[in-house]
């Protein structure tokens, strides 16, 4: 029962962080901004409009926000919500976990080609671009958990990460800033992306969804926001200690996800978003620690533990 | 100047009117060579445009010698010939004034490589869009790219079409003139009516209020023989290096929201305020309507006002420099703004680009100290430039050209003296030309005013910066990234209307 609740409360969540990122960019720039609420005001009043479909498009584009979200759902149910553990785990669930994203994003990109623009054929050809390097370094991060725990499992990987060895402190930093780029990378955040741009020649998502509105549109909104709060809840996953007790691990997690949020809002007030060729090499940043952690764990912890 | 060039060229200077008669007539094979002669000889074309009245077709030339402060006009009368040969293989900079000199009087420059409708088409000859014939390129991997006339955000519309190869552009054509609204001849229709030209000259762009207005009023006065009163000139210099500061400002932080570093964007976006503010409290508008008079200007100076422009001017210098500190010593900013949109000052120079754009490639032009006008007779502008060519450049010398400014407001400011601001105007003489030349905060802003014998304003001729500006953003963006197209049009921040007149 309390894991349905935690799950329930994660599901209402995503649109709150996204306005406590308004919020801090605000506050930056010394402004009040909008209320940390507004996300979910836009996402009712999208809700309720109606939606204008290009003639052009094939019923792909028309069936890709929804899959989107169902697929990020079924991603979130994987994943292990700190001392509450995850709804689904087996051996290799992070594989599924991976290309339940993947086709997530697949089906966005293939409704961004449908609508035969080229503003967003070139996002699309953008986001699958980065995309390659974000999937194979998060594949590198979860196999470095892996070797240290000897777990295949999301659930039984967290469960003993924090037991594994005395390296694990170590491992933990590095993949923490890892699962970050990546969150700044699917999120469509500064310095990948810029969420706030109106000039669709630079932009990457949200060119991509030009041509949804309405529900669709609350879909794809929502559906980035949840795959934000997913990545940072497996961030807390790392930070939070399993042997913690109910309510000071939900407060601890909780805290720790609006940090992370906090820091993308800091991110995105302090530093000028990449130019487009050069953002592969940040990206490869995340590639870069991962494989560090990996090369720890397999050449220290592992020949220690021979 | 020696002799045989002396009676090619009537010698002038900036805002100072001559009689029709004495402009040298050529025909038109003598007024090309001329023309290409001079600018190999490192003349710069300041306007060249056709005159219709009832004995024929005429063209006008005018170029500056910046270094000497002086302006050479000359003539060709085409008795009925309808074309000429083109002289933008030699000269690049006349391109785009033999496109309107085709468009507006039919008249054809043989072999221009670029001849298209320039703003509302060719009665006849372009009034279908598919004529237009845009330049398209062929290739496996090549593909178009169609962005506007309408564009998202609040920007005036315009058509870029972009050739790319992947995320590289190889070639971008822009097509203008959504905005043409007729800004020449309304003048000249409206020309009894003096309230009515300084609205209008106010109306040429909205982002160049004081610009314009200035540029129109001091060609009027001119032909009319009106002397200003020395406190108006100050006045009037204030609100231009006001406008440059405000407007520069504004782009230092739209070039910041570009790049999505917010604290630029919302620094600038702040200081910009109190500038246009500071406007506002001289007359009344935020962006100067209203001050620009025929004789003067329409606001004095309080001791209250004065020492206000000069409270806040401070505070500014302070304000800038550290926003400024901040803007160009972060490496993210400069990542995106170095070696981006590069312009070569051999190419600024052959298209005849002009203000703080062809200063940032290292162009040393700059009305203010080549061709002095209103307060700047009294007033040495040192010309800045930078060498770069890049969007870095272009954002750095706003930085310095905003301090500039300032200075030059605080030492008006200070020797404000006591007296008139407005003189009556008086009309025009009869059959006089004059050449006004201002440098806006985008570049030289260039009108010429004809008068006829009975002395109304027969024609008027407006030049926006932007008008021998816009082919350097075509040139900039050849090889970079399209995603850094937008940044590049920023550094440039070019007016539509202006151009469309």
């Amino acid at each position: 029962m309390p894991k349905a609740v935690a799950e329930i409360v994660i599901v209402i969540s995503p649109l709150f962080f996204i306005g406590l990122i308004s919020k801090v960019k605000s506050l930056w720039a010394g402004r009040k901004g909008a209320p940390v609420l507004q996300p979910y005001y836009d996402f009712f009043k999208l809700m309720g409009k109606g939606e204008v479909i290009s003639t052009t498009t094939s019923p792909v584009f028309r069936i890709a926000p929804s899959i989107g979200i169902a697929a990020t759902f079924f991603a979130l149910t994987i994943i292990p919500i700190p001392v509450f553990g995850s709804v689904i785990h087996f051996e290799g669930d992070f594989v599924l976990f991976a290309y339940l994203l993947g086709l997530s994003k697949f089906l966005m990109v293939l409704g961004a080609l449908d609508t035969g623009s080229s503003f967003e054929g070139m996002g699309a050809s953008r986001e699958v671009t980065y995309s390659t390097i974000v999937e194979t370094a998060f594949f590198i991060v979860i196999g470095s958990l892996a070797l240290l725990t000897r777990h295949f499992s999301f659930e039984t990987i967290f469960a003993s990460v924090n037991l594994a060895s005395g390296f694990s402190p170590l491992v933990k930093i590095l993949l923490v800033v890892s699962l970050f780029i990546m969150l700044l990378a699917e999120g469509s955040r500064v310095p990948v992306d810029d969420p706030n741009t109106h000039l669709e020649l630079t932009m990457i998502h949200e060119v991509m969804v030009l041509d949804y509105s309405g529900p669709d549109l609350a879909f794809i909104q929502y559906t980035a926001s949840l795959k934000m709060t997913i990545i940072s809840i497996l961030i807390a996953d790392l930070l939070v200690p399993s042997s913690l007790a109910l309510i000071p691990a939900c407060a601890l997690s909780a805290s720790i996800v609006a940090l992370v949020f906090v820091s993308v809002g800091v991110v995105e007030s302090l530093i000028a978003r990449s130019r487009i060729s050069h953002i592969p090499q940040f990206l490869f940043l995340m590639t870069t620690l991962s494989l560090t952690s990996f090369a720890v764990v397999a050449f220290f912890l592992f020949g220690i533990i021979r | 100047m020696n002799g045989a060039e002396e009676m090619s060229w009537l010698e002038t200077r900036n805002l100072q009117s001559v009689a029709l008669g004495e402009i040298p007539v050529h025909p038109i094979e003598m007024l090309r060579r001329h023309v290409i002669d001079s600018v190999a000889a490192g003349k710069r074309l300041v306007q060249f445009f056709g005159d219709r009245t009832d004995s024929g077709d005429t063209i006008y030339a005018v170029l500056a010698d910046d270094n000497a402060s002086r302006l050479y006009i000359a003539s060709s009368l085409l008795r009925g010939r309808k074309s000429f040969a083109s002289m933008t293989p030699e000269v690049p900079a006349a391109h785009l004034f033999e496109r309107e000199l085709y468009e507006e009087f039919g008249i054809e420059p043989v072999g221009h490589p670029w001849l298209k409708p320039l703003r509302k088409g060719i009665p006849g000859i372009d009034e279908n869009e598919d004529q237009y014939g845009f330049f398209s390129m062929k290739g496996e991997e090549v593909h178009e790219v169609g962005v506007g006339p309408i564009h998202a955000g609040v920007i005036e519309p315009g058509h870029f079409r972009f050739s790319c190869h992947g995320e590289k552009v190889y070639q971008l054509e822009i097509k203008l003139g959504f905005q043409h609204r007729g800004v020449e001849e309304l003048f000249v229709r409206n020309a009894s009516r003096p309230i009515y030209l300084e609205k209008l000259a106010e109306s040429v762009a909205g982002d160049t209020v004081i610009g314009h207005a200035g540029g129109f009023i001091r060609a009027y006065e001119s032909l009319a023989g009106t002397s200003v009163p020395r406190r108006a000139k100050v006045i009037r210099t204030v609100a231009l290096e006001l406008e440059r500061i405000a407007v520069h400002l504004g782009d230092l932080s739209a070039l910041s929201g570009d790049v999505a570093y917010l604290t630029g964007n919302s620094v600038f976006g702040a200081l910009r305020t109190k500038v246009i503010n500071t406007t506002m409290a001289i007359c009344g508008n935020r962006f100067g309507r209203g001050l620009m008079k025929l004789g003067g200007v329409d606001f004095d100076f309080t001791p209250d006002l004065h020492d206000r422009i000069l409270d806040t001017i401070n505070k500014l210098e302070d304000d800038v420099a550290l926003a400024s500190e901040v803007l160009f010593s972060s490496a993210s900013v400069l990542e995106r703004f170095e070696k981006t949109g590069v312009v070569s000052k051999e190419t600024a120079t052959a298209i005849g680009m002009v203000g703080p754009a062809a200063r940032a490639s290292g162009v040393p032009v700059d009305v203010r100290s080549d061709h002095p006008f209103g307060g700047f007779e009294f007033l040495a502008v040192h010309k800045l430039t930078l060498p770069g060519g890049d969007v870095f450049a272009r954002a750095y010398l706003r930085f310095i050209e905003i301090q500039q400014s300032l200075k030059i407001i605080s030492e008006q400011l200070g020797g404000l003296t006591v007296g008139p601001v407005r003189q009556t105007a008086g009309l025009p003489a009869a059959d006089r030309i004059v050449v006004s030349l201002t440098e806006g905060w985008r570049g030289e802003i260039a009108y010429v005013l004809i008068s006829d014998s009975e002395a109304n304003i027969r024609k008027v001729k407006v030049k926006d910066p932007s008008f021998n500006n816009w082919f350097a953003l075509s040139l900039a963006v050849r090889g970079e990234g399209i995603s850094d197209f937008p940044l590049c049009n920023k550094s440039f921040n070019l007016s539509y209307c202006g151009f469309d007149l």
